[in-house]
């Protein structure tokens, strides 16, 4: 994983409340087991006129010439909700998104999101109305989010910060407590039985 | 000060706090679908992790298998038979219990693991799929990861989650003929919105929800994701443990004392309170593209976001009740269930659907679900009617790329979802309670059951 320390990108605007996974990739187009050849499957029904043909809805944000690169998505409140296929976080860093501003996001999303280096950013939704379309630039290390010569803290609780920071992989940080876990499991089976199956097959 | 049901089965499981300010806590049963499943296996497998405890993992076939009778791996969806194939090769690999497409005990997800006591009270149980939490009715914790957290419970036996904070929604009185469970977390989610539940874990309370049965409880439950909630949970009591007993993994007894400090304590104080009059409560049914877009049968279209409108179209101010529909869907894990194809049936029983109704399908949850309703005949009434009777599956709660509604439909669904494109491109999703959609499906337009449950079956 990418480890995550300043993005500066413009800013593009989705600001509609509860954008959904299904929106973000709908279930047609996770064609296969893997995490990749998503990225041209990100907000197709938004993005194309027309589902057979691909041509691209000039009224769509991300379809204007001036979101070409653009690496920071501005969406509304409960972002990522229903689905929690995280191929629609697969999808969007495929297609080179790197930060999502949004005043809320759907928990199973957002730790989607940190799972793959995809910094998730709450701010209050009329400041992340007036980033729409301007030069944005978030700084993980201090936690701000700057633009033009306002600038803005957000909250991150540490552990995540410290996974994106470093790009760390969570099972591999956590396989370091096996001890820990295989004393805890062996004291568990003894007072909760019931919750140890044998295998029957 | 007394502890809340939710913090006495985090607080169990809590192995460690984790240097990053997070707590490992440990995941008791994981359970995978085709789906989603099928990448957390493949990248397990690329990585060359295995999985810690097998006996406690399960899947299921459910997503995309075919639900036409004589179905086999084939599937319309593009595709389709990667995830099915794949799926079968890495469990067994991974020695890992699977459902597969024509097992006799498969069915949605959250249909089979209560069936097959697989949930059960106090344990943590996590799936790669947001509707988890329906299984949050036996008294689990049960909740939805993604992928990449799904192999890490599997590898790991844990999840480094934060500790959500605590809700409770207590549902006072008693519901009114024709008023369900599905009624009562539509009704929860138009009124405190569909981010509502964020943080939280909910515990749903009170006299209304006590009445349930345990498939009323589930499809409460079920919501709680579209609530944004962590989770849903209702303590165990009698009816819990009665359906638990003896299923194929589950204690044949339940009297430990341990089971019965399940329960929120009297003087346990919650996050935040919710009251909500169930005696007040409406038949309802969605007008837009989220499931806050709710309103009672009775009432009429409110001003809300444009593209919502633009949409479903239906302007501000329309009377939702006689909106013409196209088509017709029973089924998904929040009301497939057999008291759900029960009461759809008595509303069906000795009457049509509408001419204008170009689709309209029954999808069992289960294949157990299947057998008993063919054993009471229900498959019969609902034939009748003008219904096609499905194997079980997710079928047409999503759409995958395969089998779709007539173009253009506007469809009347017992299902969970309405946002744009879940059911197919361009398709317009109203959910509701099951006998809502057969009233619906009678009438050919949106209808509100009281009246059609007035009036008995026809001679
Ligand atoms: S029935 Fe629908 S909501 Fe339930 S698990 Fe299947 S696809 Fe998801």
């Amino acid at each position: 994983m990418k480890p995550v320390t300043t993005i500066t990108s413009r800013g593009v605007p989705l600001l509609r409340d509860n954008i959904d996974t299904d929106t973000i990739i709908p279930s047609r187009e996770m064609k296969t087991t893997g995490r990749t050849g998503l990225a041209e499957g990100l907000f197709a029904p938004w993005r194309y006129t027309n589902a057979v043909d691909r041509l691209a809805d000039p009224a769509f944000a991300l379809n204007q010439p001036e979101a070409a690169g653009a690496r920071v998505l501005l969406a509304g409140a409960n972002f990522g909700c229903g689905s929690s296929r995280e191929h629609a976080v697969w999808a969007l860093v495929e297609f080179g998104i790197e930060a999502i501003i949004a005043p809320s996001f759907a928990p199973i999303f957002r730790n989607n999101c940190l799972r793959n280096g995809l910094l998730p950013v709450e701010l209050p939704a009329d400041v992340v109305r007036d980033l729409a379309w301007q030069t944005v630039r978030i700084d993980l290390p201090s936690q701000t989010v700057s633009a033009g010569d306002q600038s803005w803290p957000f909250d991150i609780d540490p552990e995540a910060k410290q996974m994106l920071a470093e790009g760390l992989d969570a099972i591999d940080l956590t396989l370091k407590l096996k001890d820990t876990i295989r004393r805890w499991l062996d004291a568990d089976r003894r007072t909760r039985p019931w919750v140890y199956l044998e295998k029957s097959t | 000060m007394g502890q809340t049901l939710f913090a006495k089965i985090w607080d169990a499981h809590r192995i460690a706090d984790t240097a990053g300010g997070t707590q490992l806590i440990a995941i008791d049963r994981v359970f995978l679908h085709e789906r989603t499943g099928s990448a957390a296996l493949r990248r397990m497998a690329e990585t060359g992790r295995e999985v810690l405890d097998p006996a406690r993992v399960f899947a299921v076939m459910d997503h995309i298998v075919d639900t036409r009778p004589g179905r086999g791996d084939g599937t319309l969806m593009p595709g389709g038979e990667g995830f099915i194939a794949q799926t079968r090769a890495a469990t067994l690999a991974a020695g890992i219990t699977l459902f597969d497409v024509n097992d006799r005990d498969q069915g949605i997800i959250h249909v089979i693991s209560p069936e097959q006591g697989i949930v059960l009270p106090g344990l943590t149980l996590v799936a790669p799929d947001s509707h988890t939490c329906t299984q949050g009715a036996f008294g689990a914790l049960a909740w939805g990861i993604g992928s990449s957290e799904a192999e890490h419970a599997m590898v790991t036996g844990t999840l480094r989650m934060e500790r959500p904070m605590t809700m409770r929604v207590t549902f006072t009185g008693t519901l009114a003929p024709g008023v369900t469970a599905k009624d009562m977390a539509l009704a929860l989610i138009a009124e405190h919105g569909a981010g509502g539940g964020a943080g939280h874990a909910v515990e749903f309370a009170g006299e209304a929800v006590g009445a349930l049965d345990m498939e009323g409880r589930m499809t409460l439950c079920n919501m709680a994701t579209e609530f944004s909630a962590m989770t849903g949970i209702i303590a165990p009591d009698a009816k819990t443990f009665a359906y638990l007993a003896n299923r194929p993994y589950a204690p044949t007894r339940f009297d430990d004392p341990f089971w019965a400090t399940l329960r929120s304590d009297d003087d346990a104080r919650f996050d935040r309170e919710i009251v909500i009059d169930s005696a007040a409560l409406a038949p309802m049914v969605s007008w837009g593209t989220s499931p806050e877009h709710t309103i009672p049968v009775n009432t009429t279209v409110p001003q809300g976001p444009e593209r919502a409108h633009a949409y479903i179209g239906l302007a501000p101010g329309a009377p939702i009740e006689g909106t013409p529909v196209d088509a017709a869907f029973i089924g998904s894990c929040t009301n497939s269930r057999i008291t759900d194809l029960r009461r759809a049936a008595a509303l069906l029983k000795g009457r049509r659907i509408a001419p204008g109704i170009r689709k309209a399908l029954v999808v069992p949850g289960s294949l157990a679900v299947k057998r008993q309703a063919e054993a009471e005949g229900l498959d019969k009434i609902f034939e009748a009617a003008g219904f096609e009777w499905r194997m079980s599956g997710c079928s047409l709660c999503f759409y995958a790329g395969g089998e779709g509604f007539p173009e253009g439909s506007r469809v009347i669904s017992s299902t969970n979802r309405n946002f744009e494109g879940r059911q197919g491109p361009g398709i317009r999703t109203h959910i509701a309670s099951p006998e809502t959609v057969a009233a619906s499906a009678i009438a050919g337009a949106i209808a509100d059951p009281r009246k059609v449950l007035g009036k008995g079956a026809p001679a």
